[in-house]
């Protein structure tokens, strides 16, 4: 009773929409004959990463008829794709949507756009607000853009929600070559792939892109994580790659029955915490007393 | 990363060659071998550009490189240009300005053989790139530079794994701006003193407070601090004067690699 991904680490064109609309197309195709079920593709993987100022030309909203041959293809496969969504309210938003049954279903904002070191998202885009689950083809997901999964309370709080899946889309530059053996980046993201896997027993599905924008490269290694923190699969490093595996959705359940981490969680003494640290809202206290 | 590198950003812009300006020296020579990874030996061209006062055992290194790395060597001789050049001036011209002249000489026959289709692979490492120790618009310009976040240490151990010749690895860096001259005489310092520095500074985020508590010397960092400050200018695109609403390198940001669509 499995579920088949696939993972498309490609390297979108920047700028460039409708060579990577093609892109998508074509990768959904390949994906659809492997016989998988649902289809990942990295941040941005519609536009590219650094867009900058191509931002506002790129945005549109996620039933846009831009949009609208990626929401056709999605029929017998699930797609989830990054694109620069426009709000109602013209904000800009770095943006990942989940399309199933010919429409998008669910869009989630990145909640952390980095502005710092080689990263400069916040200049250009506006911050997400929320962290929904929602219901997908591998059980209840939710969907982490890049910076997003380096916030521990991202993953937290969607398996709080009842996450049984990560969906961790990623625009990695690859970096840290002098600190010795593997690269930084790399090191780093396969240490919380398997952190928030094995110990909020949940799939991590790691996406990142390859290629390069402007003398950045991106370094790959996508990787689909078990509820157990066993690496179901791994692709290539700075080569694109479709990479299939096996997701069992009944395994978070198993994992929990023997690993009841979540089930123990003390929510309320979270809650609490946190407001004495921004503040009691109205009416809180009574609730937690 | 740096074949790759080479191959995925030239094919971008088109350009399906590489010229490499090649000294004799440890940084030319990995930036040829890596070229010539990149595009395959027939499609990267080694220019050596000597001057009458330049060493023949230079061009015996470069030759030596190029055939390691199976690459058309061209010597063009610059002194032709460079003496009219110096009648042309009439006074005598100071062995600094004379080596930027040179510098911007040689570079100039590097774009023009490179024209229409090819890049010019820049040579320029991170030491000499952060100390400012290059001709503004002579070596340290090119089209791309796979080398230029490479500490000169770091080079010469990838020159090392790379096959480079272990003459060109072992000997003193120079920019034969004059004879006998050396970069680490003229400089003060050795490449490996200077690399430890600025790899605490800039790539550790070190205060300079830092480095003199760990033991490193007070002139020494002072003055590597203040060859980093005062050469920025080389490390950044020309200012523009911005009155507009809307102004190149201001507020007009788009990425280089900004492709066409279809």
């Amino acid at each position: 009773m499995s579920v088949r991904i696939a993972v498309a680490q490609c390297a979108p064109a920047l700028g460039a929409f409708k060579r990577n609309l093609d892109l998508h197309l074509a990768t959904i195709e390949r994906a659809r004959e492997a016989g998988a079920q649902v289809v990942v593709f990295p941040e941005l993987s519609l536009t590219g990463y650094y867009v900058k100022d191509l931002a506002t030309d790129l945005a549109c909203a996620p039933d846009d008829a831009a949009l609208a041959p990626l929401a056709k293809a999605a029929n017998g496969i699930d797609v989830v794709a990054g694109f620069v969504e426009r709000s109602p309210d013209a904000r800009i938003h770095i943006a990942s949507g989940y399309w199933s049954g010919g429409a998008v279903r669910h869009v989630h904002r990145k909640v952390y756009p980095p502005t710092y070191g080689i990263f400069d998202d916040a200049r250009y885009f506006a911050r997400g607000e929320r962290f929904d689950v929602f219901p997908s083809a591998l059980g209840p997901a939710g969907i982490a853009i890049c910076e997003d999964a380096w916030h521990m309370s991202t993953p937290y709080l969607y398996a709080v929600r009842g996450a049984h899946v990560l969906l961790y889309v990623a625009a990695s530059p690859g970096r840290g070559v002098s600190e010795g053996g593997d690269l930084g980046t790399a090191e780093s993201c396969r240490l919380m792939d398997a952190f928030y896997a094995q110990y909020l027993t949940m799939y991590v599905v790691f996406v990142n892109r390859v290629g390069h924008e402007d003398g950045i490269a991106f370094w790959g290694g996508s990787e689909v994580v078990a509820p157990d923190g066993t690496v179901v699969a791994r692709a290539k490093e700075f080569e694109e790659d479709l990479l299939v595996a096996e997701i069992d959705p009944l395994l978070a359940a198993r994992e929990r029955a023997r690993n009841p981490l979540l089930r123990d969680e003390r929510h309320d003494l979270v809650l609490r915490h946190l407001a004495e640290r921004v503040g009691m809202p109205r009416g809180l206290k009574e609730v937690l007393d | 990363m740096l074949v790759a590198f080479l191959r995925a950003e030239t094919a971008k812009v088109g350009l399906r060659r590489a010229v490499v300006g090649l000294s004799g020296g440890v940084d030319s020579a990995v930036a040829l071998a890596l070229a010539a990874e990149a595009f395959g030996p027939e499609r990267v061209l080694a220019v050596h550009t000597p001057y009458r006062t330049s060493s023949p055992a230079s061009l015996e290194d470069a030759r030596a490189v190029a055939d390691r790395c199976g690459v058309e060597l061209r010597v063009m001789p610059i002194t032709a240009q460079i003496d009219a050049y110096r009648e042309l001036v009439g006074e005598e011209m100071q062995r600094v300005r004379l080596g930027n002249k040179m510098a911007r000489e040689r570079k100039s026959i590097e774009f023009d053989l490179a024209w229409p289709d090819g890049a010019v692979i820049g040579t320029s490492n991170k030491t000499e790139l952060l100390l400012g120790y290059g001709t503004w618009f002579g070596d340290m310009a090119s089209s791309l530079n796979p080398v230029g976040d490479l500490y000169k240490t770091q080079l010469r151990e990838l020159a090392v794994l790379l096959g480079i010749p272990e003459r060109v690895v072992k000997k003193p860096p120079t920019a034969e701006l004059w004879l006998g001259q050396t970069d680490e005489e003229e400089l003060g310092f050795t490449y490996a003193q200077a690399d430890l520095i600025l790899y605490f500074l800039v790539d550790r985020r070190a205060r300079p407070e830092e480095l003199l508590a760990a033991g490193f010397g007070a002139v020494l960092v002072g003055r590597i601090r203040e060859m980093v400050r005062k050469s920025h200018f080389k490390r950044v695109t020309p200012l523009i004067a911005k009155v507009s609403l809307r102004t190149i390198g201001h507020d007009f940001l788009y990425p280089r690699d900004w492709e066409a669509d279809r």
